[in-house]
């Protein structure tokens, strides 16, 4: 599989990147680049194989479910580019 | 006091506990190394003299009462991906550029317990992602090493080039790493230092900027095998506040050093020689088979079929758990913001300036293989590939104890000599991406130079929990190849 200039700009788009128009070209021969060398997987029986999830097996661990933190508003935003009064301040998104 | 810091971790803490020499005396050695180094080898992305000498000051109080811990007074570097409270942690990339975190990463805080005092962040690879630290937003990380007659400035490797830079020119004891693909033991082969990742699990991801969450393996880089033992031991244990943090205890790793290999099956991957790597490489891999023969050990030859499936497998799940991760830089709640016209356009813009070219690359690479109507053909089948390369392991693992291969394709090269060429740059992990992929403990141990004086490792791979085995090897490697060999001093 391969892909063309607009596959680059909507996977641009997906991911929330601005690419600007004279990236396109570059990344439309690396990205094949890359994908050319995946293709090799390709080659791999993997029938009936289990996809990997983890290399060492043990159940999920459960805890309760009960508040452990909290009352730290001032640190959760003390590295935030933009807040006021004790909020986020963020871009209108809602018109 | 330059020479204190040529001491090994373990003998310096035999001077601590001793009050032959002082956290304090050595924290400010320590410090002024690191501050001194920092124009020719560009290590460092952050320091806190203040913090440091605290820190020097508590472990100092501590020793007297007859206290401290495993690391007491020890100074150390830490990878700028680890979260230390109040210092800059940026993973090198400008997105981050400025973040302060107001918590402190599991690994790093288990070291302050363990009595270890911080001396400085180092720079590494943006997000971890790079083979040779030249990605990193504050420039590329010089080697100490160099080779012979020549002035040619050489990468320490990728992507935790700034803590083995810092560790191979005995600046401090050891630093932490992190090792997605190779990370870790690339750098270390490159510098002559001892790199190790435990069982995916044991060291906890939480507070470590996130990359591939399911590879990412938090670890020391030490002068010696015992001291990287030590290390770990500190680094590791269950943690709540990471969901893959393994349950198990901690073994204590440093007694399993110096202990007999005699009879321990080891064995010899055929699929590790591959084409055009350098005969230096085979040779130091032949004296490592050699050396552990003659300490009584068995060679095996064994196959592990899918090793060549290994880097395009990773390449597809790094960069799709990579894509998903770094969704969070936003540019709302921390990190930099560029203005845009609305919402959307401000989170490209914000991006688009925040990361750099690799990272991007792989942000794009990792949102369309997870893309509908792509996941099956890359992602799941790429996850069906890993299992087939756990299976290899598993396999081998029925016959043998511990799996012996070289740590890199090269010693160290050139920067810029492979930054045009991202697959070139990738080959880079050929040899330790498949410990990643299957989770299973391994260390990179230096073992020889090459022709031109240049340090080259070789890998101990053993089975998942079994880090005592590979430390076992790994000191035996030690032992026979009497390394010895440090950096001359230019910096």
């Amino acid at each position: 599989m391969s892909v063309t200039a607009d596959d680059v700009r909507r996977i641009a788009r997906l991911a929330r990147l601005a690419e600007p128009e004279d990236r396109i070209d570059t990344l439309v021969g690396e990205l094949n680049g890359i994908l050319k060398w995946i293709e090799q997987l390709d080659e791999v029986d993997v029938e009936g194989v289990q996809a990997m999830t983890t290399p060492v097996a043990f159940p999920l661990p459960m805890r309760k479910d009960e508040i452990t933190d909290g009352g730290i508003r001032d640190k959760v935003l003390a590295n935030a580019p933009k807040s006021d009064e004790g909020f986020f301040v963020v871009p209108k998104s809602v018109e | 006091m330059s020479d204190l810091l040529k001491l090994s971790l373990d003998e310096v803490s035999a001077k601590l506990k001793g009050k032959e020499v002082s956290a304090t005396e050595l924290a400010q050695a320590a410090f002024a190394a690191c501050q001194a180094a920092q124009p020719a080898l560009n290590a460092f992305t952050a320091f806190d003299e203040e913090k440091t000498m605290a820190m020097a000051k508590a472990a100092d109080a501590r020793l007297a009462r007859g206290e401290g811990g495993l690391l007491e007074g020890v100074p150390l570097a830490i990878k700028d991906l680890f979260a230390v409270e109040g210092v800059d942690t940026s993973a090198s990339s400008n997105i981050l550029k400025g973040f302060k975190p107001t918590y402190e990463s599991t690994v790093t805080s288990k070291l302050w317990d363990a009595g270890a005092v911080f001396v400085a962040k180092t720079s590494m690879d943006e997000f971890a992602m790079g083979s040779s630290n030249e990605t990193s937003n504050t420039g590329p990380v010089v080697n100490p090493w160099k080779a012979k007659d020549s002035n040619e400035s050489l990468t320490p490797g990728g992507s935790s080039g700034g803590s083995a830079a810092a560790v191979a020119a005995d600046l401090c004891f050891g630093a932490t790493g992190t090792d997605t693909g190779g990370s870790i033991r690339q750098p270390a082969s490159f510098t002559g230092t001892v790199g190790v990742k435990g069982t995916y699990g044991r060291t906890s991801r939480w507070g470590v900027v996130a990359f591939a969450s399911s590879l990412d393996h938090p670890g020391p880089f030490a002068k010696t095998v015992k001291d990287s033992a030590l290390l770990l031991q500190a680094m590791s244990g269950h943690d709540p506040k990471d969901s893959t943090s393994l349950p198990n205890d901690v073994p204590d790793f440093a007694a399993a050093v110096g202990q007999s290999v005699k009879g321990l099956k080891i064995g010899v991957p055929k699929e590790y020689r591959v084409d055009g790597m350098p005969a230096e490489i085979d040779e130091v891999w032949q004296k490592g088979i050699d050396w552990l023969k003659a300490a009584g050990c068995e060679i095996v030859d064994i196959s592990l079929p899918h090793t060549k499936y290994a880097l395009p497998a990773y390449y597809i799940v790094a960069p799709a758990e990579a894509s998903s991760n770094l969704a969070r830089y936003d540019g709302m709640r921390y990190g930099n913001r560029v203005e845009g016209k609305d919402l959307n356009d401000t989170y490209e813009k914000t991006r688009a300036a925040g990361f750099g070219h690799e990272v991007q690359r792989r942000i794009m690479i990792g949102t369309y293989v997870l893309s509908a109507g792509y996941y099956d053909a890359y992602y799941l089948r790429a996850q069906k590939v890993r299992t087939r390369i756990l299976q290899d392991f598993d396999q081998a693992f029925e016959k043998v104890d511990a799996i012996l291969t070289p740590a890199a394709p090269s010693a160290a090269f050139g920067l810029g000599t492979k930054s045009d060429d991202p697959i070139a740059m990738y080959l880079n992990d050929v040899f330790t991406v498949t410990a990643n992929l299957a989770g299973v403990p391994a260390m990179s141990v230096p073992a020889g130079l090459d022709k031109s004086g240049l340090p080259l490792g070789l890998q101990v791979i053993t089975r998942a929990l079994d880090e005592e085995t590979m430390f076992k090897v790994g000191a035996a490697i030690e032992d026979s190849a009497g390394f010895g060999f440090k950096a001359e001093k230019w910096w």
